[in-house]
């Protein structure tokens, strides 16, 4: 008994901190709330049939900008924390161990379970509808993709309350997150969630992969898709080429820690530096992959709101294609100064600043599509003309850093810090953001209020120029990353208080997001049409929200915007829509992804813990499952007849 | 799958519908990630070949015979799920069941004889813990192995599906892939082969 007692209290239960234990009843509160809200309102069928089991591509799409933005509060937290923790110099608001923990599951939660599933789900949501397919390739395997992402986020803010959060930074660089000097189990949350997380990552760019490649509308060529759906397809082959990388250098690490190999120890023949190697091989296109859908989205956008086509729409493509290919070979700019040496880094070096000439083809294409042009000032537009400049000095930064002897100075500096948050802010997120604003009536069937949107974007744009833009001299100065505090003398006391009000601002602006989701959902205009914007891609061509089955009728989709063209044409639409109805198939629900997903889980738990039982158990139900379903399931699907389209498109208004 | 597509009889059953030719083009862009997966495993054992930390090093350990016999079982299994799937296009259920079950077997020889390999060299103190070498030979070698033994598991569940449902576009689809799975695992023993064992008795 009271073996069992000293292992919960010092091993599996994380205590002695009066933020864990706030946390706890945070959770349990939240928890209880949520099984009384569900029980009360009886919505636990409706969440089962219509959320949990559902592989319909644009309710998981939603589903992962959810838990996106989920996420985005948890890491936005965490940002928080450290901010205030360094808004005056030797603050004890957070010791040291602590502040590791910190930054870690900030960097970890940012990249991979909010960067990453808000992508995800954006793909989800609009990508088939753009390329005019019924769906995804492979449903049911997307479904999977989600809930393993799900449950490897579950997994990973576990840590935070039992068995301890990671500490070893996000690259958990080795010999620092092996077991000699990070014992506990923090690190193997960290491993193990991203690995599960990432086998849901590489099942989602396969899939999307093939759907591009098999399933567009007739007459889309590869170069008459969306620009959306072309950054969709090249990241889906820059994932399917790095996050294997990833998947085996998890496990190496994973084998380390748990059954004592040498991979990256310092001992018995192991290279720490393989670690940085091959951490890099998957990290460096994985910024890649977070960025070139946002800049899809901002093609889409500023396209549509400068009502013009896209300037230089095949340079933007092969721009994508050599990005993506310079992606692969750039990954020790990431450790100059770890002694590769002068050719070595050279090499790297100068295949950095190569990247900067296709952005800087696609930075003068998107300049050159609103030149002219009569822009509209919405707020998805506002985001995305924000990114311009806000990117332009991210990746400028990111040229000086390319400079090898130079990096000698900034290497992990503040300078750094601001330059990767000037590209991932100003890029992804600020393209996530267009991307909500833009799809959401797509998504739910109502516009998001554009005043209160306008009051986000601008405490968002001054709090994080505000929050950022000092970093850059603060690091010069010699502030490092990953300082929990310094000294009062170092001169570095005022840039970080004025650092600080910044990521409150943004704070700021992210509660006032939430009140817009809330407020638009009850007063949000309703979008009739199915085309709000005056859109030119295949997505408006349906209604808004989208039905089950997409599109009753498929016309002739060849050309690019070719829907803007049709909408020029007289009797072109009116002639689509009478196009004769024919019955639709569509796959079937289904519980197993989720179910399945838990079990990843608890063999994930399991290997947390060491407990090597539990592991075999979580696991050998999963190829349970697989044999299930490859024996049993008929994967027949349904289909739905032609009176129940006609119906459901003339409740529309479309017939 | 879809209710309306024409059966075209010089298109193979396996390809004869959009589910099986999405599943199979799936199956590929799949094999291209299990590429990366192996490129990275044979790095990681070739820049560590002589972090033998004074352990066991690769000279010391491989026997030419054992590691001759599993690349012959194997190479033969690939040879016979080239029948297998020859009498799948022929539509001989039985002949398809045979070769699938030959295969297996062959591929079973295969694993028994790794793990025996392994079982003795950790009877030679030579384990993943020794040293960064041995760590990489297991994982490479080993991630093979389990590839393997997962593709015998597999062949079984889709000889099960065939005899109990003949061959139609379903099971054609499954017995193709399984086929494409297996002949995938041998072109990696090659470069095991060469990379692995060859090279480890040369260098």
């Amino acid at each position: 008994m009271d073996q069992l007692m000293h292992f919960l209290t010092h091993k599996f239960f994380v205590t002695g901190e009066p933020m864990i234990y706030g946390a706890d009843v945070a959770i349990a509160v939240a928890t209880i709330g949520i099984l009384f809200v569900l029980t009360y309102f009886k919505k636990w069928k409706w969440l089962w049939r219509e959320w949990l089991t559902t592989v319909d591509h644009k309710k998981i799409g939603i589903m992962y900008i959810i838990a996106a933005i989920l996420m985005l509060f948890r890491g936005g937290i965490d940002g928080l924390l450290m901010r205030s923790q360094l808004s005056f110099p030797g603050l004890k608001l957070l010791d040291a161990q602590h502040y590791n923990e910190i930054f870690t599951t900030h960097g970890t939660i940012m990249i991979l379970f909010m960067a990453m599933p808000f992508i995800i789900g954006m793909i989800n949501v609009a990508m088939p509808l753009q390329i005019g397919a019924r769906d995804v390739a492979f449903p049911y395997l997307n479904a999977i993709s989600f809930w393993l992402f799900f449950w490897a986020a579950m997994l990973l803010n576990l840590s935070f309350v039992i068995g301890g959060s990671p500490d070893a930074g996000w690259t958990s660089y080795t010999p620092l997150a092996e077991n000699g000097l990070d014992p506990g189990l923090g690190e193997n949350f960290y491993l193990l969630s991203l690995q599960i997380t990432g086998i849901g990552t590489l099942a989602s760019g396969v899939n999307f992969a093939v759907t591009i490649l098999k399933m567009r509308a007739p007459g889309m060529k590869l170069m008459h898709m969306p620009m959306f759906t072309w950054s969709t397809l090249i990241t889906s082959v820059i994932i399917v080429f790095a996050f294997p990388v990833l998947t085996v250098a998890l496990a190496m690490l994973t084998i380390d820690r748990i059954f004592g190999a040498h991979f990256f120890t310092s001992t018995a023949g192991g290279d720490p530096m393989m670690w940085a190697n091959l951490f890099w091989v998957w990290g460096h296109p994985e910024v890649y992959i977070v960025i070139l859908p946002a800049f899809g989205i901002f093609s889409e956008v500023m396209s549509t709101f400068s009502g013009k086509r896209l300037f230089g729409y095949s340079m933007m493509v092969w721009s994508m294609v050599l990005i993506s290919a310079l992606s692969f070979i750039v990954w020790v700019h990431h450790f100059f100064t770890m002694g590769a040496g002068p050719a070595v880094n050279s090499f790297f070096g100068v295949s950095t600043m190569l990247i900067a000439i296709p952005t800087g083809v696609k930075l003068f294409n998107w300049l050159f599509t609103l030149r002219h042009s009569k822009i509209r000032f919405t707020v998805a537009h506002m985001w995305a003309l924000a990114f311009i400049p806000n990117f332009v000095i991210g990746g400028l930064t990111g040229v000086m850093l390319a400079v090898a002897p130079a990096d000698y100075q900034y290497h992990n500096s503040y300078f750094l810090i601001a330059h990767f948050h000037y590209v991932l802010i100003a890029g992804t997120v600020f393209g996530m953001f267009a991307g909500l604003h833009y799809w959401w009536p797509k998504m739910f069937g109502h516009i998001l209020d554009e005043k209160l949107g306008k009051i986000a974007f601008w405490l968002w744009m001054v709090g994080f120029n505000v929050c950022f833009f000092p970093m850059y001299f603060v690091g010069l100065q010699g502030m490092t990353r990953r300082m929990y505090t310094y000294p009062a003398n170092a001169g570095w006391t005022s840039l970080n208080f004025i650092e600080t009000i910044g990521a409150f601002l943004m704070g700021i602006g992210f509660i006032v997001m939430v009140w817009m989701i809330i407020y638009s959902a009850r007063h949000g205009e309703r979008d009739v049409t199915g085309d709000p914007w005056d859109g030119r891609t295949m997505e408006w061509m349906t209604s808004s929200p989208a039905p089950e089955y997409n599109f009753a009728t498929l016309p002739d989709m060849s050309g690019i915007d070719r829907f803007w063209y049709m909408k020029q044409e007289k009797g072109a639409v009116e002639k689509w829509r009478k196009q004769k109805i024919e019955e639709i198939h569509m796959p079937d629900n289904s519980g197993r992804p989720f179910i399945m997903c838990v079990l990843f889980f608890i063999a994930g738990f399991g290997l947390c813990f060491e407990w090597i039982w539990l592991a075999i158990v979580g696991l050998a139900g999963i190829l349970l499952f697989m044999v299930l379903r490859s024996l049993f399931d008929p994967d027949e699907g349904h289909h739905i007849p032609v009176d129940v389209i006609e119906r459901t498109e003339r409740e529309a208004g479309r017939l | 799958m879809s209710h309306a597509e024409a059966v075209d009889p010089n298109v193979p059953l396996e390809y004869s519908t959009e589910h099986g030719r999405l599943r199979i083009f799936g199956f590929w862009v799949f094999l291209g990630a299990e590429i990366v997966l192996f490129a990275t495993l044979f790095t990681t054992y070739l820049i560590y070949l002589h972090h033998t930390a004074g352990g066991p090093t690769a000279k010391d350990l491989f026997d030419v015979k054992g590691f001759t016999i599993e690349t012959f079982l194997l190479l033969t299994s690939s040879f016979t799920c080239g029948i297998a799937t020859h009498e799948l296009r022929r539509g001989n259920r039985g002949g398809l069941i045979v070769w699938l079950i030959i295969t297996l077997l062959l591929g079973a020889g295969f694993v028994g004889m790794e793990i025996n390999e392994f079982v003795d060299y950790v009877h030679q103190g030579a384990t993943i813990q020794t040293s960064a070498f041995l760590s990489g030979f297991f994982i490479l070698v080993g991630t093979h192995g389990c590839h393997v033994s997962l593709g015998i598991l597999w062949m079984i569940s889709v000889i099960i599906q065939v005899s109990k449902n003949g061959i139609n576009s379903t099971t054609a689809r499954k017995a193709f892939i399984v086929g494409i799975y297996w002949h995938f695992l041998d072109v990696v023993w090659v470069f095991i082969f060469t990379a692995v064992y060859l090279t480890g008795l040369v260098l």
